[in-house]
C-alpha cells in the first residue's frame, strides 16, 4: 500500500518544487522578456480562433436549451441572465482552460520532453542559464496573463451567441432586454470568480505542462507519453480546483 | 550515484591534471555520460565528492556551478544544440548566458566566427541545426563548447554513430583544439581508435592535418590516459602501453581491435 503511494507523492512533491521555483524566479533577474513575448504570442494569440468558437457556440447552445425552460415560466426575457451568469461564472473560464490545456500544456510537454531528452536541458544549465528561468518562467507567465484575457473573450463572444439564438432564431426576447438582463445580474463576485479562476487554471496549466516535460525520460516514446499525462493531469485539476473555487465562492 | 536501485556509478574515483587528456572508454550504459555530468554538476552524488578546478562542487549552488562552469566547455552526445536557435546564436549562447566570463556584446560576433572557423563552419551562420548533417551538427556543438576558451573541455561520444571519415575529421578538431590551445580534455568513447589516435598524433599548424607524433617525444604522447569503465566502475587506468597488455578480457576488447 505504502509503496502504491510513494511514486503520486513524489511526483507531488517535484511538482511543488517546481512550482515553487518558477515562481520565485518569477520575481529575479534575468528576465527573458523576448521568450515572455513569443509565448504570450503562441497561448494567447495562437488559441483565440478556437476560444473565439468554443465560446460563441457554448452561448448559442446554452441559449437553445434554456429556450424551452424559460418559456414554459414564462420567464423567457431572462435568458441573458442565465447566459451570462453561466458564461462568466463555470463555462468561459472552465472551457478556455480546457482548451488551453489541450493546445498548451500538450505543446509545452512536447517541447521541452524533446529538449530534455536530446540534452539540451542539460546543454542549457551547463552553459550558464537556468532552465526553469528560462523556459518554465515565460511559460507560466504568458499563461497566466492571457488566460484571464481569452476567458473574459470567450465570456464576451458567448454572448454574442446567446443573443444570436435568443434574439435573431428563436424571437425569445429584445435585443435590449437581452443584454440588460445579462449586464445587471452579474455581480463583483461573479466577475471575482471568473477572472480568479483562469488565473489559477493558468498556474496549473503550465506548470503541469512544463513539469512533464522537464521530467520526461525514455526517448521519444517518453516524450509522447510526457504530452499525454501533462494534458490528462491538467484537465482533472482544472475539474477539482474548479470545484473548490466555486465553493468558497458559494458561501460568500 | 545511483538510479532507482541499479547503481550507475561505484567507487569510481580519478583525478585529472591539468594539460592532460583522458579517453574514458567503456560499453553503453558502463557509467560514461553520468560520470561527465557527475563531474559538471549536473547530477549529484548520493556518496563521495567530486572536485571541479580543485573546489569541492558537492554543496554548491546551481548560481555558484554557473560561475565554474564558465570555465569549462562540454560537447554533448548529438550535439544538444538549441534547434529552435541559428548556429549562430547557439554558438554565442554560452558568451551571452554566462555572465561571469563579461564578454562585452560587441565581441560575441568576433569570437562566434572564430569558433566556427576552428570547426570548419563559418558558412553556417544563418542555418538552423536541423538543417546540418549529423556530423556538422557535432562540430557546432564543438565550436559552442570551445568559444569561450575553457580551461577543461569534455566530450561525450564525439564520433557515436558517425561514419569512418567523420569521426575521424571531429577527432582531428579535439586534438587540434588540445595541442592549439592547450585545453584539458577529457574524451569519453567506446572506439578505441580514437584514444589511439589521440595519444600517437599530433596536431601540426603548418601541415594542417594530424602527424604521428615522434616516438618518446615525452610530450602529450604520456599525458594521455586512458580509463576503462564496466558497469559503472573503473576497471582499467593508465597508458596506452599498460592498456595494450592488459589481460582482463573487457579491457582487452577495446583494444583489440586495432592491432588487426
Amino acid at each position: 500500500m505504502l509503496d502504491l503511494l510513494k511514486s503520486p507523492i513524489l511526483t507531488l512533491q517535484e511538482f511543488l518544487i517546481l512550482a515553487a521555483r518558477a515562481i520565485r524566479n518569477v520575481f529575479r533577474r534575468p528576465h527573458y522578456a523576448g521568450d515572455l513575448w513569443l509565448q504570450m504570442d503562441i497561448i494567447g494569440v495562437g488559441s483565440l480562433p478556437i476560444v473565439l468558437l468554443t465560446g460563441l457556440f457554448t452561448g448559442a447552445v446554452m441559449a437553445l436549451q434554456m429556450s424551452r425552460a424559460l418559456r414554459q415560466y414564462g420567464a423567457a426575457g431572462e435568458v441573458g441572465q442565465i447566459v451570462s451568469i453561466a458564461l462568466v461564472r463555470e463555462l468561459g473560464p472552465v472551457l478556455t482552460s480546457l482548451l488551453v490545456a489541450g493546445r498548451n500544456a500538450s505543446g509545452m510537454a512536447s517541447e521541452l520532453g524533446s529538449m530534455k531528452v536530446t540534452e539540451q536541458i542539460d546543454a542549457m544549465r551547463a552553459l550558464g542559464t537556468d532552465p526553469v528561468q528560462k523556459l518554465v518562467k515565460p511559460r507560466l507567465m504568458a499563461t497566466a496573463i492571457t488566460l484571464p484575457i481569452l476567458t473574459v473573450v470567450a465570456d464576451f463572444i458567448g454572448l454574442i451567441g446567446g443573443y444570436v439564438v435568443a434574439c435573431l432564431f428563436l424571437n425569445l426576447t429584445t435585443g435590449s432586454q437581452y443584454w440588460h438582463s445579462a449586464y445587471s445580474w452579474i455581480r463583483y463576485n461573479d466577475m471575482l470568480q471568473g477572472l480568479l479562476k483562469p488565473f489559477v487554471f493558468a498556474l496549473v496549466v503550465s506548470l503541469v505542462g512544463c513539469y512533464y516535460g522537464m521530467h520526461t525520460s525514455g526517448g521519444t516514446q517518453g516524450v509522447g507519453r510526457a504530452t499525454t499525462q501533462a494534458v490528462v493531469a491538467a484537465s482533472v485539476w482544472i475539474f477539482v480546483l474548479n470545484l473548490i473555487i466555486t465553493q468558497f465562492f458559494v458561501n460568500l | 550515484m545511483r538510479f532507482d536501485e541499479t547503481p550507475a556509478l561505484e567507487n569510481v574515483s580519478f583525478d585529472l591534471r591539468a594539460g592532460e587528456t583522458c579517453v574514458l572508454l567503456g560499453a553503453a550504459g558502463s557509467g560514461k555520460t553520468v560520470l561527465l555530468k557527475t563531474a559538471l554538476g549536473l547530477i549529484r552524488p548520493d556518496s563521495g565528492s567530486v572536485h571541479l578546478f580543485g573546489e569541492p562542487i558537492g554543496r554548491f549552488r546551481e548560481q555558484e556551478l554557473f560561475v565554474l562552469r564558465s570555465r569549462l566547455g562540454m560537447l554533448f552526445q548529438e550535439g544538444a544544440l538549441f534547434d529552435s536557435l541559428t548556429v549562430e546564436e547557439n554558438v554565442a549562447y554560452p558568451l551571452l548566458n554566462q555572465k561571469s566570463l563579461r564578454c562585452p556584446a560587441e565581441d560575441v560576433p568576433g569570437r562566434v566566427r572564430e569558433a566556427l572557423r576552428f570547426v570548419e563552419l563559418e558558412h553556417t551562420l544563418e542555418k538552423l541545426p536541423s538543417e546540418l548533417s549529423g556530423g556538422m551538427r557535432r562540430r557546432v556543438g564543438i565550436a559552442r563548447a570551445i568559444v569561450t576558451g575553457p580551461a577543461l573541455l569534455l566530450y561525450d561520444s564525439p564520433t557515436a554513430g558517425l561514419d569512418p571519415i567523420t569521426a575521424n575529421k571531429i577527432m582531428a578538431l579535439i586534438a587540434k583544439e588540445r595541442d592549439v590551445r592547450r585545453t584539458t580534455s577529457v574524451v569519453v568513447t567506446h572506439r578505441y581508435q580514437d584514444g589511439h589516435l589521440l595519444a600517437n598524433y599530433r596536431w601540426s599548424p603548418a601541415a594542417g592535418r594530424l602527424e604521428p607524433k615522434a616516438d618518446d617525444g615525452g610530450g602529450a604522447g604520456n599525458r594521455t590516459r586512458f580509463l576503462v569503465l564496466e558497469h559503472g566502475r573503473v576497471v582499467f587506468e593508465g597508458s596506452q602501453t599498460e592498456l595494450l597488455a592488459s589481460t582482463d578480457p573487457y579491457v582487452s576488447k577495446f583494444a583489440k581491435r586495432l592491432k588487426e
